[in-house]
């Protein structure tokens, strides 16, 4: 391991801009560092150019004009499958993310595409379904897992990669509170940098001490997750809005 | 949620036939298969004798009478064809409980009865001693297409998702006051079935890019290698290899 004061920084975006082949722009010149280690949300309303931007990351969608550097590494046809080893993506439905008739197997599926095999594979699968505690669920297929459990398991599948940053969508969705508060617990005991999409305000606060908020396909605003949400105009201009009766001020946020 | 239909064909036990590795098996089914087609149905006593061997294999593999009886209906709408046989050939007829039937088209019928009886059973048998896992593996050792090993996969994991998403938008419309009745109704349900394509579709497309995302190529990794010993290969070949001797006899008598 590198020391994280030198270590080139885990995501750098600069002026990435793209507009989809029917020429509908989605970014206007985006820029963006996540240091190392860091936990940082990325917040807007629908249609912001969220996911649009995740897609950039890994370079399944060719910027435009901009660049992207992944821990050093710019996103470029010429090394697509090691960025993709480094960038974990962990798309919102799990049923999209494990495609697999088993957990192991699809555990096992991004370090096997990238050429481990053997003991090293099962250790490697092992560690990660321990990292998220669904060790004992390796042999099972995964429909017949809770939403919550599967959810887990997609976290897992990326870990096992053992990725620079970990990038997730919308976490949160259609968790009921017990899982959501397991998934923070779990990400917070990760020591890896978290790049995490959500509409979940509070989950924000909860796990991300920075956030950026995306807006009309710019980064509209850059600080501390706390006083980003406190910011009244900010986020009525960019239809951030909390969930009823909840006011980030009468927040103590987890130091780490 | 589904409770893995995917599963129902297979029957949990210890046998030696469970635990052959899953490749040995589909390759002595198949070659079980191969022979007992090219058998010449005159030799009538041989496909009793199949019938003996694979009553051998169930007994090993500890697989009920009864439960092997039930699954073979399964051929019945294949077989109902050989049925027909007797009434619609041509050629010399015989006379049996006062009908009129071809005798061609009675070897015919006992041929594709027999023969396709005997090749259900094997199958019957393969199925309910592997899991469709391992089935899967055998095949991919065997060197079928990776692709069609891709999409059967597919089939396994998604077949209940989709199953599922079929029940929700059927409760959808039934909550919405809608019951299929007769035809005047086809038409919602041909855009309910259209519709659950494009979903399909498109989660198709979500679980590529998922697959891309974490490093899929276009072959599938290999992640549990099943290899077979020589002793394995042997015990397996035990079934075909005493299949070609009876069909062998079989035409030398003929």
């Amino acid at each position: 391991m590198t020391d994280p004061a030198t270590a080139p920084p885990s995501l750098q975006v600069s002026g990435l801009a793209y507009a989809y082949p029917d020429g509908h722009q989605a970014l206007f010149g985006v820029d963006l560092t996540v240091a190392r280690g860091e936990r940082v949300a990325l917040l807007g309303p629908n249609g912001a150019g969220k996911t649009t931007l995740v897609l950039h990351l890994n370079g399944i969608l060719t910027a435009g004009a901009g660049t992207v550097t992944v821990a050093g590494l710019p996103v470029a046809k010429a090394h697509l499958a090691e960025i993709r080893r480094r960038v974990g993506i962990v798309f919102q439905d799990p049923d999209d993310q494990l495609f697999m008739p088993t957990v192991r197997e699809d555990v096992a599926f991004g370090p096997a595409a990238a050429g481990i095999r053997g003991t090293e594979l099962e250790e490697r699968v092992r560690r990660a379904l321990e990292r998220v505690g669904m060790a004992e669920f390796a042999d099972r297929p995964p429909h017949h897992l809770s939403f919550g459990q599967r959810r887990r398991v997609a976290v897992a599948t990326v870990l096992a990669m053992e990725p620079e940053i970990l990038v997730l969508d919308e976490p949160s969705s259609n968790l009921d509170p017990a899982s959501r508060r397991e998934l923070a617990d779990i990400l917070r005991s990760l020591e890896v940098t978290v790049l995490m999409v959500t509409h979940d305000l509070p989950y924000a606060l909860e796990l991300c001490p920075r956030s950026v908020v995306l807006s009309g396909g710019v980064i509209a605003a850059d600080g501390g997750t706390q006083e980003l949400l406190c910011d009244e105009k900010l986020m009525r201009e960019h239809r951030l809005e909390l969930p009823f009766g909840f006011d980030p001020r009468s927040v103590t946020v987890p130091v780490r | 949620m589904g409770a893995g239909h995917a599963h129902k064909l297979y029957r949990e036990g210890r046998s030696p036939v469970h635990a052959l590795p899953p490749h040995c098996k589909i390759a002595a089914v198949f070659c079980f298969v191969l022979v007992v087609v090219s058998t010449p149905r005159e030799a009538v006593w041989a496909f009793g004798v199949y019938a003996v061997l694979l009553g051998g294999v169930a007994a090993v593999a500890r697989i009920p009478a009864g439960y092997l009886l039930k699954r073979l209906l399964i051929e019945i709408p294949f077989v109902a064809f050989a049925v027909l046989m007797p009434f619609i050939a041509e050629g010399p007829r015989v006379t049996v409980l006062g009908m009129s039937l071809s005798e061609s088209g009675l070897w015919s019928a006992w041929n594709i009865l027999a023969k396709g009886t005997l090749g259900v059973a094997a199958s019957v048998l393969l199925a309910s001693t592997t899991e469709l896992r391992a089935l899967l593996l055998g095949l991919q050792r065997l060197r079928m297409p990776s692709l069609l090993v891709q999409i059967a996969s597919f089939m396994i994991r998604y077949g209940d998702v989709i199953s599922d998403e079929m029940r929700r938008m059927r409760i959808a419309r039934q909550s919405r006051g809608f019951e299929a009745r007769g035809v005047r109704h086809w038409g919602v349900l041909a855009t309910s079935a259209g519709a659950l394509f494009i979903r399909s579709y498109e989660r198709g497309e979500r679980v590529h890019l998922a697959m891309v995302s974490r490093g899929y190529t276009g072959t599938m990794p290999v992640i549990d290698d099943v290899t077979a010993s020589r002793a394995q290969w042997t015990y397996a070949a035990a079934l075909p290899l005493a299949a070609l001797a009876v069909c062998l006899t079989g035409w030398m008598l003929v």
